[in-house]
């Protein structure tokens, strides 16, 4: 199976439960185990090739450009993580699957712990830093998903937010070192990192990038001082505390440590920053764990401790050292997930995980109580269990290592954090299984069924077999891993239980007794643990996010005041100064170009222009004189682009100017039709000169760009010559719009659409609702004509309406080879149609109309797309076009051209998002106009068209209106 | 001619920026217009200015004086009839802002900007 498939499964496979949940928690259960269990399979048929040193690797490109391929690769390390991973993973799948309520959604439990099972086996078989990074993230947010699963207790919450905090600060962190180590490696590519050690190591951004990545691997691992997340992501189901904090989301630190020991390791700035924070975090947790009453929260510590002592491992630099890491992260995750599971066996069943109401379950779980009791002494380093061998290798690293010339402070702190350790070991089985058996238990505890000890007793099997026959049992594994983190050339020794009367077994011995003298004298020192201060993190972190967030606030607060003129002028002027800089800064050629000698005419226009443009100006209080200027403006610039050999955009924006004044008349309905004064003299002063500077910046830019060819040979040429030829069209602008440049016109159209939508829906919410009564209520500021529909304009624009629609037709079809086009013909069928509206109503031509403008937009779009795909089936790229010359008697030769098609795509998108968009203001107007008059009448014959159809178009028109009118205004308010 | 369209799209920047500083939203949505002529004035004049040459192919050999720049002009053909859409959003929006607000001032008043 390849490595790409096996990261791939979990991902696929978390579709699996979430489907099947309706049929049953354990067929959700037994799809995620199928998926965990094929994908185990597929790993391990791989496992005799890389334990003779084979790696195996799958690599597709993904953008190659930057470096993110999705390679994978197999190599001893993978193997190990991704074995643990998975076969942890089933273990938790079956345990879960007894251990969770019939009241909790276990098929998203099982959805998300496979997600999160794909994130992490994407971790280890990763050979693309970059790959890695994004399945580095995906574990943080899925662990997130697991960690908060129980959304109703605010501790799950609160637990989950701080592990994605802190591991989310800890990923960004992480990104930009593998960024910068990528950058001196030359490659992104893992296997390529790990031959470039010489490079890394003398490289000045090797600390920079090493302390990054170390902060990404230390939150992930809860080191100190990070560890703090870890013991509140407790909050979460068992299972999930079983899987994240033994074998997977923590391990991805160590993990990372590991895969870039080769590169990273073996400098004084690695050992003292990566052991010293692993003997830090193995003491700490390890004293903190002593203390804990909650059974979850004892082992949540020692995993921060053990995980120190891992990272203390690593740290070292050493190939021995090494070699004790890997072995020590298959045994913890061994007796640690044995563990987890059996205190939740312990809170299932007695309702409780306080050691101080717990004590005597030796006699009532005896099952338990024998899982419990074996993972725990390996975990304490008892002689012939796993926990104690790798310990004692520990132990022995520890014992001739010298920090800063000092020989003992290293063996002090290992040997008195293997003392703490022994001691919680001893504890969780004392306190929770001996003594006396209690009367008071929250519930009756006995032992669970088969399928929830199954999964713990399995590992302790493990444990158990390990700790005696640790060559037979993980020797390989070991070996195979422990070269892929040195690099290979690793000569093994072979794991044994006695080293002769060595250092270390006089640490391991003094762990023990004092482990069980501290247990004895628990009582006291809790009382003086107690009385203890002691920094509460969580208060801590909480203050600190509090502190962020109000920066935060204060800061927007200070930038987005909510004035808008405010934001705006800072705009201009910025685009103002960014302009002034390139303008001071950058270099102009003298002028190239001939002026173009201005006519009379031209003259006039100018002179009209400025002249309307100053007016809107000067008057722009009175709203509706403002209209009037301003359609004087764009019928000027209309006419410019006639005069400028542009007959396309005149057609364009002459039509554009028709709809938009209608709209702003609509608008102007509503709004009030003066503008009240309330600037000071000054503030408009102001104003004004940023806007003499900001035209005159606009029209010098504009002047100089004119005066000057251009800097780089044009394309247009390409255009020019291809249009008739490759396009089949005489009208350049046209082959652009629908052949050359389709997909950008494409993408307009839709756009176009979206536009349309969105007032649709700012209508919709209009009409209902509070601003639904205003409108009812509405009272017009102005007197209303006393003619709503002049029949001199109704006749004429019924008259106009057939001729107004053949001209679209025609500007329609002549467009791929004269002016006009799909833009064009659908703004003139639009302004056609708006005139019915405006001469006869809204409700007669509603009445009257027979595809909604919501369908023609998605017709439009949807014969845009079809002549695009279209070109596929001729095997050419989307929206190629063709063309082919007919003739059919007695007409003359004519051209037809797939580009047609799209151009009626564009037709229809753009009738249907403008009577889209002014029929959604006009609802409006109806809406208040009705409620002005007589909302509640009720038409006795409502169907318009009925009606029309009895008494001649004409008179309905007018009378029928009104009645249906009446009714649509009664149905709206239902 | 190129003094006359460079002054003009000069003067319909003032006039736009000089609106869009107005505090309610019809001078505000007026000034848009302006800038968007102006904008569009602006891109079509990169092509330089040329008169009677229309981008408009002539096949059959004919003598042509040559063609205008097609480009900047399709690309202000869409631009024109995008700057509707967005109009016709500002203006719905507006609208709205009015409707729901009762009146139509651009800023947020102090109640309106603690929710």
């Amino acid at each position: 199976m390849s490595p790409a498939l096996i990261a791939a499964l979990p991902f696929l496979g978390a579709l699996l439960p979430a489907l099947l949940i309706r049929t049953g928690r354990t067929n959700a259960a037994v799809a995620a185990a199928a998926t965990s269990g094929l994908a185990l399979l597929g790993l391990l048929l791989h496992a005799p090739a890389v334990m003779r040193g084979e790696v195996i690797t799958a690599r597709y490109d993904w953008l190659p450009w930057l470096g993110l391929n999705a390679n994978f690769m197999i190599d001893g390390l993978g193997l190990l993580f991704a074995t643990l991973i998975l076969g942890i993973g089933l273990l938790i799948i079956l345990y879960a699957r007894f251990y969770l309520s019939k009241d909790d959604p276990a098929g998203q439990f099982y959805t998300y712990l496979l997600l999160f099972q794909g994130a992490m086996v994407g971790i280890v078989l990763s050979d693309n830093i970059l790959l890695l990074l994004i399945f580095w993230e995906l574990t943080s947010l899925s662990s997130f998903l697991l960690i908060g699963y129980w959304k109703h207790l605010p501790e799950g919450r609160q637990g989950a937010r701080m592990a994605l905090t802190v591991t989310g600060m800890g990923g960004l962190a992480m990104i930009a070192g593998m960024l910068i180590l990528g950058n001196i490696a030359g490659s992104h590519d893992i296997s390529a990192i790990l031959q470039a050690k010489e490079a890394i190591q003398a490289s000045p951004f090797y600390l920079p990038a090493l302390i990054l990545i170390l902060i990404g691997a230390f939150t992930k691992s809860a080191q100190f001082p990070f560890h703090f997340w870890l013991p509140h992501a407790m909050a979460a189901p068992t299972p999930v505390s079983a899987y994240l904090h033994s074998a997977t989301m923590v391990k991805a630190g160590l993990f990372l440590m590991a895969r870039l020991w080769p590169v990273l390791a073996g400098t004084p700035e690695w050992f003292y920053i990566v052991a010293t924070v692993g003997l830090i975090t193995m003491l700490v947790g390890a004293k903190i764990a002593i203390f804990k009453d909650d059974l979850k929260a004892l082992l949540a510590f020692s995993t921060v401790s053990h995980l120190g002592l891992i990272t203390f491992l690593l740290g070292l630099g050493t190939k021995a050292a090494a070699v004790a890491a890997v072995f020590h992260i298959i045994n913890h995750a061994t007796f640690k997930a044995a563990l987890f599971m059996s205190a939740g066996i312990v809170d299932h069943e007695t309702h409780t995980r306080d050691l101080k109401r717990l004590g005597g379950l030796r006699h009532l779980m005896p099952i338990t109580f024998t899982i419990a009791t074996i993972a725990a002494l390996s975990m304490a380093g008892i002689p012939l269990l796993n926990g104690f061998l790798s310990k004692e290798m520990m132990l022995e690293e520890a014992s001739h290592t010298l920090w800063a010339g000092n020989a003992w402070i290293v063996p002090a702190v290992a040997a008195l954090a293997a003392l703490f350790s022994a001691a919680y070991s001893f504890r969780y089985i004392a306190h929770a299984f001996l003594g006396p058996v209690r009367d008071d238990y929250p519930h009756h505890p006995h032992d669970p069924g088969f399928g929830m000890w199954a999964a713990p007793a399995f590992l302790v099997v493990l444990v158990v077999a390990i700790g005696l026959m640790p060559m037979t049992f993980a020797g390989e594994i070991v070996r195979t891993a422990a070269n892929a983190v040195v690099g290979g050339g690793l000569e093994m020794y072979p794991i044994k239980h006695w080293h002769g009367l060595t250092p270390a077994l006089w640490m391991s011995v003094v762990a023990v007794v004092g482990g069980l003298l501290l247990l004895s004298l628990h009582p006291r020192l809790n009382a003086i643990w107690l009385a203890m201060p002691r920094p509460e993190a969580k208060v801590i972190f909480d203050a600190i996010i509090a502190a962020a967030a109000r920066g935060a606030q204060a800061l927007t607060g200070r930038l987005h005041n909510g004035s808008m003129s405010r934001y705006l002028l800072i705009f201009v002027i910025a685009a103002l100064g960014a302009g002034y800089w390139a303008w001071t800064t950058g270099q102009q050629g003298a002028p190239t170009r001939a002026l173009t000698p201005a006519t009379p005419v031209a003259f006039a226009a100018w002179i009209m222009l400025i002249v309307a443009t100053g007016c809107v100006v000067a008057f722009h209080r009175n709203r509706l004189l403002a209209l009037v200027l301003i359609s004087i403006v764009g019928l000027i610039v209309s006419m410019s682009f006639i005069y400028l050999s542009a007959p396309d955009l005149a057609l364009t924006q002459i039509s554009v100017e028709v709809v938009t004044a209608v709209l702003m008349l609509l608008a102007l309905n509503f709004l009030p039709k003066v503008t009240v004064p309330e600037t000071s003299v000054l503030k408009r002063r102001f104003d004004a000169v940023v806007a003499v500077v900001g035209g005159l910046g606009a029209g010098l830019l504009i002047y100089a760009l004119m005066l000057r060819d251009f800097a780089f040979p044009s394309m247009s040429e390409y255009h020019l010559a291809n249009s008739y030829t490759g396009g089949g069209g005489t009208n350049v602008v046209n082959v652009i719009l629908v052949d050359f440049r389709g997909y950008d016109t494409y993408g307009e159209v839709i756009v176009l659409g979206i536009a349309a939508l969105v007032i649709f829906a700012l209508t919709e919410a209009l009409l209902t609702g509070a601003s639904s009564r205003k409108l009812i209520a509405w009272r017009p500021d102005v007197v209303r004509a006393g003619d709503k529909h002049p029949l001199m304009l109704l006749v004429a624009t019924r008259v106009m309406m057939p001729i107004a629609l053949m001209m679209a037709v025609f500007i329609f079809l002549r467009g791929h080879n004269l002016p006009g086009g799909g833009f064009i013909a659908g703004l003139i069928a639009a302004v056609a149609l708006v005139m019915q509206y405006m001469a006869s109503g809204y409700a007669w031509t509603q009445a009257r109309q027979r595809v909604y403008y919501h369908v023609l937009i998605a017709l439009g779009v949807l014969a845009a797309g079809i002549t695009g795909i279209g070109a596929w089936f001729n095997g050419v790229p989307f929206l190629t076009s063709d063309f082919g010359y007919f003739r059919i008697p007695p007409f003359e030769k004519f051209e037809l051209a797939t580009a047609m098609g799209f151009d009626l795509g564009v037709f229809l998108g753009v009738v249907g998002s403008v009577m889209l968009a002014l029929g959604g203001l006009s609802r409006l107007a109806r809406r208040a106009a009705v409620g002005d008059e007589g909302f509640h009448v009720v038409a006795e014959k409502p169907d318009a068209r009925a009606l029309a159809e009895q008494t001649g178009p004409l008179e309905v028109g007018l009378a029928g209106e009104w009645r249906r009118s009446a009714r649509l205004g009664a149905e709206e308010d239902k | 001619m190129e003094a006359l369209v460079a002054s003009g799209i000069g003067v319909l920047t003032a006039a736009g920026i000089y609106l869009i500083l107005r505090f309610r939203t019809f001078p505000v949505v007026l000034g848009m217009t302006m800038l968007s002529y102006a904008v569009n004035v602006f891109l079509f004049a990169t092509g330089r200015l040329v008169v009677n040459m229309p981008p408009i192919l002539n096949h059959l050999g004919e003598n042509t004086p040559g063609y205008t720049d097609p480009i900047p002009q399709a690309l202000v053909l869409t631009a024109i009839v995008i700057s509707f859409g967005m109009t016709a959003v500002v203006v719905m929006l507006s609208l709205g802002a009015f409707i729901e607000a009762g009146n139509d001032k651009i800023d947020l008043g102090d109640e309106e900007k603690n929710t």
